[in-house]
């Protein structure tokens, strides 16, 4: 008994507190795994937020973006090129999309429509598969995956790159929401879909909008990840981690899914190297669910969810 | 059937000629024509069920009519999507007020002026420049329609936060952004007491007068109806009843028997 309370409320802290340098590294990593999760959970939110539709394909398209971009730059296109083409496909993916699942299905109940994008995942995985093929790919855009000291820490430059372009992306993201009239319409389009109507914002163009940048949100996301581990199917799982993430955060607050993301990419990557040898391991892939169990059964709304809907 | 007041223009501003729409077997308007001239305040009146907000909605392109047709301003515009005849100039309210209730009382008012907004996103998104002016300019108009409406203590509340009273001079105050050359008011003075009615009444004279605009609204309260409209049209169970000055509708056999009368069953 004194044994086991000694691993899971002393020991740990001992480990952190005796060697600083790795409990850095440790909480690093986390936060890198954290803002691909809180990538993959702010193309959820924007969806979620202009049309109460929750996309479950969010994570394949994830995966496709990173398959069009790998596909591409195989066929010697310049890494520049890849990536204009590649966001322009997700652009008319969202078109797409508006088209043959949205707007046949508008006025349905919440439930039709995650059902169609349940349909809409497995199209387009099975596509992605068809045209490009169903190998593991490395994925090289030219960002350096080299590892440096600063500190006495280890840093990967990879991982770095990764941080800026998320801090980047979401800063975008926040001033291009909120200071437009375009963020000004999707947070009415949001708010009221009939009122919206009412004063002349177009539905259809909103949805285009806001699939396109989840589209490019994706694609960000795919590329890092692909850099990371490569291209390959179990990409579209980290939609499922995105979930407990979305719990987290809120599922309207884009603040939400990057705070979220963090705190399941750094407690994940915490748990499995000081608590983990407790129960032999592999913390990390239920850790998110427990805490997002905990968030359901104490704070159902997430973090930011409930406070930002009044204030936005 | 005796106009009140012959419109300035021969033309009348919105016509609505035979129109017809069902839901499945209930025939929610049956072959109904309203003509609306520029300038005037026209209320619809009717018992519940009557189809008043039904026309109000395929006026305002939420529905669209199986028969007949709408022409605004000489054009018909019968098959257009909400978005497209805010577009032309028409506002509106709900019944059941339709505001972004996350949103401050001067942001709500502020998305009212969506449709005049033009230029770069790019330099709004930096706030800067011709966006910047742009943004200066369309806040002048909504503080403007703020101060008219009397709504300065409140411009920074979130609108759900309000009475509903409130609620729906803000609704107004959105529609008034758009600058409409029509208004649509669905029952603007349900649910008000009586100091909150004689308020909105009097903007809605105000509205009329000032901004030359035209008014399509829905009441139940008689002595408010019969105040402040030019011209009333009677709906009951889909059709046309009556049309004419508030006098003549007042002792229009038809009318009373339908709806102001006993016989309710």
């Amino acid at each position: 008994m004194g044994e086991i309370l000694y691993g899971v409320f002393v020991a740990p802290f001992r480990d952190m507190a005796g060697s600083p340098a790795f409990l850095a590294e440790v909480v690093i990593g986390g936060v890198f795994a954290g803002l691909l999760y809180s990538l993959v959970a702010l193309g959820f939110v924007l969806i979620f937020k202009a049309s109460g539709v929750f996309n479950f394909a969010q994570g394949v398209m994830v995966l496709f973006a990173a398959l069009t971009l790998v596909g591409l730059l195989e066929r010697g296109l310049p890494v520049v090129v890849a990536l204009v083409l590649t966001a322009l496909v997700m652009v008319a993916l969202a078109f797409a999309i508006e088209r043959a699942v949205l707007r046949p299905l508008v006025n349905q109940e919440h439930i039709i429509l995650f059902m169609a994008t349940i349909g809409l995942n497995f199209f387009l995985e099975g596509f992605g598969e068809m045209v490009w093929g169903a190998n593991v790919k490395k994925l090289d855009v030219g960002i350096p995956d080299r590892t440096f000291v600063m500190a006495g820490i280890q840093v990967n430059q990879l991982e770095l790159f990764a941080a800026v372009t998320a801090a980047v992306l979401v800063a975008v993201l926040a001033v291009f929401f909120h200071g437009t009239r375009i963020g000004r319409a999707l947070r009415a389009v949001a708010d009221d879909h009939e009122a919206a109507l009412s004063i002349g914002i177009p539905l259809k163009t909103i949805w285009v909008i806001v699939w396109s940048v989840a589209g490019i949100v994706a694609m960000v996301a795919g590329i890092m990840w692909g850099a990371k581990s490569g291209v390959q199917f179990s990409l579209s799982l980290i939609a499922l981690k995105a979930l407990p993430v979305l719990i987290l955060g809120g599922f309207t607050s884009v603040p939400g899914a990057i705070a979220g993301g963090l705190i399941v990419g750094v407690g994940e990557k915490l748990g499995e190297v000081y608590w983990g040898p407790l129960v032999g391991g592999a913390i990390e892939n239920w850790f998110a669910y427990v805490v997002a169990l905990a968030f359901l059964l104490f704070r159902p709304q997430g973090l930011f969810g409930e406070k930002i809907i009044e204030r936005v | 059937m005796s106009l009140a007041r012959q419109p300035a223009a021969a033309r009348p501003l919105l016509e609505v000629r035979g129109v017809s729409v069902r839901f499945g077997a209930l025939l929610a308007l049956n072959r109904v024509s309203l003509e609306i001239g520029r300038g005037e305040i026209v209320a619809i009146i009717g018992p519940n069920g009557a189809g008043k907000t039904t026309l109000l909605n395929v006026i305002s392109g939420f529905y669209h009519p199986y028969e007949g047709r709408i022409v605004f301003e000489g054009r018909d515009r019968t098959r257009l999507a909400p978005p497209d005849v805010a577009a032309l100039g028409i506002a509106r309210t709900f019944q059941n007020v339709a505001l972004f209730k996350g949103m401050t009382v001067l942001d709500n008012i502020m998305t009212g002026r969506l449709l005049k907004m033009r230029g770069s996103f790019l330099l709004e998104a930096v706030y800067w420049g011709p966006a910047r002016r742009q943004e200066l300019a369309h806040r002048a108009v909504v503080e403007r329609i703020i101060d008219f409406l009397e709504i300065q203590a409140i411009r920074k509340t979130p609108a759900g936060r309000l009475p509903y009273g409130l609620q729906k001079r803000v609704e107004l105050a959105r529609a008034l952004a758009a600058e409409p050359t029509l208004l649509l008011l669905d029952e603007p003075m349900a649910g008000m007491n009586v100091e909150e009615k004689e308020d909105m009444c009097r903007f809605i004279l105000d509205v009329n007068s000032e901004f030359d605009t035209t008014i399509a609204l829905i009441e139940h309260d008689m002595g408010v109806v019969m105040d402040i409209s030019d011209r009333v049209a009677v709906l009951d169970y889909g059709r046309k009843i009556a049309d004419g000055s508030p006098d003549h509708v007042r002792k229009d056999q038809a009318v009373l028997d339908a709806y102001l009368g006993v016989s309710h069953g």
